[in-house]
């Protein structure tokens, strides 16, 4: 089970890491995506595969009694996940905001900040 | 103890939601968030002091014992850090009252200015590797803000190239993460210590190490992972370059020398060998590409990278020497950068642009700022007696002490070529006439704005010549930081709960 | 676009949804849930009203300014901390309150933990609804 998971990841990250070379923002917008619930994946995965046993401590007990799922590795994810969407979430209203204001969301395009040598910076 | 240590993040987070909430009225939000810098740089003074009294001091969040539980340890590295970093963060906030429009006031510029903060001081007093990599996402949410509030056309096409390329650099480290818990079981920093020395797999630990170069080394704007840094760094307002300048690479440098003195074992010669390659590349393709800006802020954003090879030339040839020679470097250059960058704006103010063609007499108009300059940029170029010499005397004797030659050598070619882009500021802005005789007078500025633009820049030269002229005790206390680097068992055992056997 | 159909049911379904948030909140202590989910619910309730009427009007029902709703939430989730701190414990130590409690019955049980969920609560709805209302504005 491990090893599919991680051949997953490899597909994701190498789907990922394609999409975020294109020039075009929402290209990389979308790699971005898949590269980080590629790392979310890697985290679930480092926690070892435990399958349907959550970790839950029945009435009356102080400890689990049958080996049952890390959970710390969940809740690692949770919180990577509520930072990757809010950073996604930012970064998805700063592509729209340069869609505006600068017309393009090909990065190549993008020449405001650093002006090629010969557009008379000097 | 432990509110101590949880203040310098709790303090600014609490501070920046007040002052969010009052951000349409941008005079009391100033006020708020003033109160809150003065508060942080008493609380980190007060948490120095018991670091020099005690040493290595530490916390458990929510009572629960470590590695199970988050740390928050605060050791010699740390402490210093923190009060850099209030130091800083009152500086730069006194600036950015006058620097500031109220326009990104009422978007909320002062409370994500805090958030920033905390996001830094969260990094410094953390103990534990997951914790980090949420503090980084803090500051980095912050810094993005930051960047691109006010929305101008020039900030959002460097905002999104700092975005892009920090986003990578938070995904390789989560990633890094993972296999680290993967490996090990924990994520504690000084369990993790107890667990490295254990693993005997090499390949998972270069592939971890270069993992989490690349990862500190973008936040860092290491060699060749910089690109964002000349991309973005001169875009926002000159209050927010400068707090970026000095606090944000920094953090990704202090990651470094964390992880590579405590996190993996002493001789793992491979990271310091990649390091060393790195920090020497940093150094010379920063100085060269300053060397060929005419523009001031961008010189000096040019000048933070090759700084940074300084930083991590001290980490990678991992000496007693060479590591307090990084902190002292460390120290030097937070107070001389943010300086600068301080300085470039109100240059800016009184001679209307930051290319250096379209300014001048700047020394006529304001002696006191030419002064304050030159006290800066010498620093930064390592003349004696100011601070950046004795910071680069430790380095370049550590680099001759292992008979690494060639590293002191570039070091020194380093130096010179800064010296070339300081003396070209100086003739450029502050000797030559201003071309279109435009200059105005600092004394034309209103007593408050002078004031909130002149103290921090006084204030910090006074530490960089002070730094200069009795570098002895903070040499003293740098060695002794970087021996409990080289040697983290009090670190561990302050942390980590008694164990039998 | 205005729908009769989306909009009689966005009636009923907003309530309902506002209602399920609440829930969520509540068993997230124990069970699945918790106030970050409770608090992506509860703004979906607010997405759907904006779709199914207008922006203005979801600004209307939200009554406060959504970026001060996230900063009144990451206040009160700040805030839990303090109980612990007038005990004398280290920041963020669960303390709980148990209310009404009689023999086999532990109470109610009202904790600094639920305080804190509450307070995330709050700012994910403030959150969110800030970024959405940015990006459909225009």
């Amino acid at each position: 089970m491990e090893s599919a998971l991680v051949l997953v990841i490899g597909v994701m990250v190498a789907a990922g890491v394609y999409l975020m070379l294109a020039a075009n923002l929402l290209c990389y917008l979308f790699g971005l995506i898949l590269l980080s619930n590629a790392a979310n994946l890697v985290i679930f995965v480092a926690g070892r595969l435990t399958r349907a046993v959550p970790p839950l401590i029945p009435k009356g007990q102080e400890a689990p009694v049958v080996p049952v799922a890390n959970a710390l590795p969940q809740a690692m994810i949770l919180t990577a996940i509520v930072i990757g969407f809010g950073l996604l979430a930012f970064t998805l209203a700063l592509v729209v905001a340069c869609y505006r204001e600068l017309d393009t969301i090909d990065s190549d395009h993008m020449r405001l900040a650093e002006p090629p040598p010969d557009s008379g910076e000097h | 103890m432990g509110w101590l240590l949880a203040l310098p993040f709790l303090l600014p987070i609490a501070t920046g939601l007040l002052a969010m909430a009052a951000r349409r009225r941008p005079r009391q939000a100033r006020a708020i968030s003033l109160a809150g810098c003065i508060g942080l740089f008493v609380v980190v003074v007060i948490i120095f002091v018991r670091v020099l009294d005690q040493g290595t001091i530490a916390a458990q969040m929510g009572n629960w014992p470590a590695p199970f539980g988050i740390s928050l340890v605060v050791d010699r590295l740390s402490a210093i850090m923190l009060l850099l970093a209030g130091l800083v963060g009152l500086a730069v906030a006194i600036f950015a009252q006058a620097d500031v429009d109220l326009r990104r006031e009422v978007l909320g510029f002062q409370g994500f200015y805090q958030l920033l903060l905390a996001g830094v001081c969260g990094s410094f007093v953390t103990g534990d590797l997951f914790n980090l990599y949420v503090w980084f996402e803090v500051m980095l949410i912050a810094s993005f803000a930051l960047l691109i509030l006010g929305g101008e056309r020039a900030q959002l096409d460097g905002g999104i190239k700092y975005v892009a390329l920090n986003l990578v650099s938070t995904l390789f480290m989560l990633m890094a993460i993972g296999m680290v818990y993967g490996l090990t079981g924990t994520l504690n920093m000084a369990a993790l210590h107890v667990a490295f020395a254990e693993v005997d797999q090499p390949a998972a630990l270069h592939m971890l190490a270069v993992l989490l170069i690349v990862a500190f080394g973008i936040k860092a704007a290491l060699f060749p992972l910089y690109f964002w840094l000349p991309a973005s760094y001169h875009v926002p307002p000159v209050a927010v370059t400068a707090v970026f300048a000095g606090l944000l690479t920094k953090v990704g440098v202090y990651a470094l020398i964390r992880t590579f003195t405590l996190i993996f074992p002493a001789d793992f010669r491979f990271a310091h060998d990649l390091l060393l390659i790195a920090a020497l590349l940093t150094m010379l393709s920063g100085v060269i590409g300053a060397a060929s800006q005419f523009e001031f802020r961008k010189i000096l954003a040019f000048h933070i990278i090759s700084q940074i090879g300084f930083l991590v030339l001290g980490l990678a040839l991992f000496s007693p020497l060479a590591l307090a020679g990084s902190i002292f470097y460390m120290v030097h250059n937070i107070v001389a950068k943010t300086n600068l960058l301080l300085i470039s704006g109100t240059a800016r103010r009184m001679a209307g642009s930051f290319k250096l063609a379209e300014i001048g007499g700047l020394y006529r108009a304001s002696p006191v700022l030419a002064a304050v300059f030159f006290i800066a940029a010498f620093s930064l170029a390592g003349f004696p007696p100011l601070s950046g010499f004795w910071a680069k005397l430790m380095l370049v004797s550590a680099s001759l002490e292992q008979a690494a030659y060639w590293v002191a050598a570039v070091a020194l070619i380093t130096g010179a070529l800064t010296l070339f882009s300081m003396s070209k500021i100086w003739s450029e802005a502050f000797w030559k006439p201003h071309p279109q005789d435009g200059v105005r007078a600092l004394a034309s500025l209103s007593a408050t704005e002078r004031v909130q633009r002149m103290l921090p820049a006084i204030l910090l030269v006074a530490i960089s010549l002070g730094l200069g002229l009795f570098p002895q005790p903070l040499i003293h206390f740098c060695e002794v930081a970087a021996k409990e680097l080289l040697d983290p068992a009090a670190y561990v055992a302050t942390v980590l709960p008694a164990r039998d056997g | 676009m205005i729908s009769l159909i989306l909009q009689g049911a966005t009636r009923l379904l907003v309530a309902l949804i506002l209602l399920f948030s609440v829930y969520m909140l509540m068993r997230g202590h124990n069970l699945p849930g918790g106030g970050f989910i409770a608090g992506l619910i509860a703004s979906a309730a607010f997405v759907l009203y904006a779709l199914a009427w207008s922006l203005r009007e979801a600004r209307e029902a939200l009554r406060v300014s959504p970026v001060k709703l996230a900063a009144i939430g990451a206040l009160i989730s700040l805030a839990s901390a303090v109980p612990g701190m007038l005990k004398g414990f280290p920041p963020f130590t669960g303390l709980w309150l148990f209310i009404g409690g009689g023999a086999g019955d532990k109470g109610i049980p009202i904790s600094t933990v639920l305080l804190f969920d509450v307070g995330i609560y709050l700012a994910v709805l403030g959150a969110v609804l800030a970024l959405f209302f940015t990006i459909e504005e225009d």
